[in-house]
């Protein structure tokens, strides 16, 4: 396909959830629209590759915002209204049970908000009214809004939870799944994530992200898109306060009346001619990330480890910032995919356990080959043995015998992967909540828009898209 | 085209949008609002599909003439007729 010289209604960067959902709803009316993917997978920061034959997924720990068939009005059923997906093509399976670890406290949730209620009620008793103000707060908040002013959600909220721990225990779930901030996040994604994760729930399908991927691909291209991979934008060239046309990475020239792009606040700002490509770098996401992945030839459950998720700090005070080295193993996550309810005989083949920390970018950045593969050894080592304290059932594992494949990430990979600077996995800090940028036809979707998470991403890329371009021609012709 | 037939058009599309809902006892004088789960998402669509199953416009200023299947009837009837 030559692109050059080529006019769309809509250039959509970047295939991954917000690009995908971008791209069906204006396909979907018929838009002549194009994604444009820099990389040869779709999904962006939730994708998967293979080693050995072996599928691994990146990001997808848990998709959020689960809800029960029948519950109407959230987050998840707007999405599927939208995409006009039926949730069964999702393979939507619920979690187990996940836990927030802290020193000599537990608090179990599922995905039912009065179990997590009373475990939080047992371990706090004096915090049961606190509590009731809070889920009033947040009922009352419109986090869903393109308005609205940035309020830190710890202010808020300690306000009203007079436990710090308690607040702490609350927020480590919440800064690990979608927090761009150092120990804290803008109220209304507080809201969003308080509900997406506690009130509503966790869930997956059984094969992974790919399922969920995989149907948007399908949607998007039926539905008349366009889907360019291995394709990079270069420049956006501006003409009077618009964006006149996209040089892409093979120097071809492409021209749209909107783009919508979802490839990072700051990433965009610096593709745009008038824009210095060193701006915006206040805006630079700081947290980035390791995973190991550890894949067993046993089931997690046979030894005794039924959680789906355990999100663990065992230092008195918990912090979510950048490390000055290359990991903080003082918290964490570890996922164990096997534990959803996938229903019977549809068990994950083979045992596998994540384990997510934090990790200093530029520390990573700096090893040479030799030393970034000895540092990856040892990281993993360190956190295979917090997750040994954390979970002491998986002491049992023997390392040659019950391992049969490892691997890890490092936020070079991250950078790699989503395209995002410093391998900020929830971007920048500074979100562009209304989506608009110094371009009139420019927007901005994902992960810098706000929303977060898949559903979030999804929901950003639908509630951009809808405002920007079909309501606004709708109403024009 | 008759009321009825617009009306069972906009149920048509409300039925594709929305398959979750229960359509069968949709009252033609209520707000579609107070009777189902919609939301201004759905009200887009609904808008969408018009254009482009029927070919007819919608400005945004009129949305609220769709509030319910009366009111649509009304409000589509000259657009389906011209």
């Amino acid at each position: 396909m030559k692109l050059d010289g080529k006019r769309f209604d809509d250039v959509i960067i970047g295939a991954g959830m917000a690009g995908l959902a971008a791209g069906i709803r204006l396909a979907m009316y018929d838009r002549n629209v194009i994604i444009l993917e820099k990389h040869n997978a779709v999904g962006g920061l939730n994708s998967f590759y293979s080693i050995e034959g072996r599928k691994y997924d990146v990001g997808l720990h848990a998709m959020t915002n689960y809800v029960p068939k029948g519950i109407k009005g959230t987050p998840l059923v707007k999405l599927l209204r939208q995409l006009r997906i039926k949730r069964e093509q999702l393979d939507l399976c619920p979690q187990s049970f996940s836990r927030i670890s802290f020193p000599g406290v537990d608090v179990r949730f599922n995905n039912e908000w009065s179990f997590m209620e009373s475990e939080i009620i047992q371990a706090f008793p004096n915090q049961k009214d606190p509590l009731q103000n809070l889920l009033k707060k947040i009922g009352e908040y419109d986090a869903l809004s393109l308005e609205g002013k940035n309020i830190p959600a710890r202010t808020v909220v300690e306000e009203i939870i007079t436990n710090p721990k308690l607040v702490d225990m609350l927020f480590c779930p919440l800064c690990y799944y979608g927090s761009a901030r150092e120990n804290d996040m803008d109220f209304a994604q507080f809201v969003i994530l308080f509900k997406s994760i506690y009130l509503e729930g966790f869930c997956r399908p059984q094969e992974g992200v790919r399922t969920i991927t995989r149907e948007l691909v399908n949607k998007f291209r039926s539905a008349g898109g366009t889907r360019k991979m291995k394709m990079g934008v270069s420049k956006i060239i501006e003409e009077n306060g618009k964006a006149s046309n996209l040089i892409l990475e093979d120097g071809s020239s492409i021209y749209a009346d909107n783009i919508i792009s979802t490839a990072g606040l700051v990433e965009t700002q610096r593709m745009c001619s008038s824009l210095s490509p060193s701006s915006g770098s206040e805006n630079i996401g700081q947290l980035s990330f390791v995973e190991t992945i550890t894949v067993l030839n046993k089931q997690p459950k046979d030894l005794g480890v039924n959680e789906t998720i355990v999100f663990f700090n065992d230092c008195e005070k918990f912090t979510y910032a950048k490390t000055q080295d290359l990991i903080d193993d003082r918290s964490g996550v570890i996922c164990i995919p096997n534990n959803y309810q996938f229903g019977e005989n549809r068990d994950l083949k083979e045992g596998l356990v994540r384990v997510t920390a934090l990790a200093n970018y530029e520390k990573w950045k700096a090893l040479d080959t030799t030393r970034y593969q000895e540092e990856k050894s040892k990281a993993f080592n360190v956190l295979t043995e917090k997750t040994h304290k954390i979970l002491p059932q998986l002491k049992q594992l023997h390392p040659k015998m019950d391992v049969i494949a490892k691997d890890m990430f490092t936020p070079l990979t991250i950078e790699r992967f989503t395209g995002h600077l410093g391998g900020a996995v929830y971007g920048a800090p500074q979100k562009s909540r209304s989506g608009q940028t110094h371009l009139s036809n420019l927007f901005i979707a994902g992960t810098d828009q706000g929303f977060l998470g898949i559903v979030g991403a999804m929901l950003s890329g639908i509630s951009i898209a809808n405002r920007y371009v079909l309501k606004e021609n709708g109403s024009f012709n | 085209m008759t009321k009825d037939e617009i009306k069972q058009i906009v149920l048509d599309i409300i039925e594709e949008i929305a398959p979750d809902e229960d359509l069968s006892d949709v009252k033609p004088e209520v707000r579609l609002r107070d009777q189902l789960d919609l939301d201004s998402m759905d009200f887009l669509d609904i808008v969408m599909e018009l254009r482009k199953q029927h070919g007819i416009e919608v400005p945004e200023e009129d949305y609220g003439e769709l509030a319910s299947l009366d009111s649509c009837a009304n409000y589509l009837e000259p657009k389906f007729n011209q």
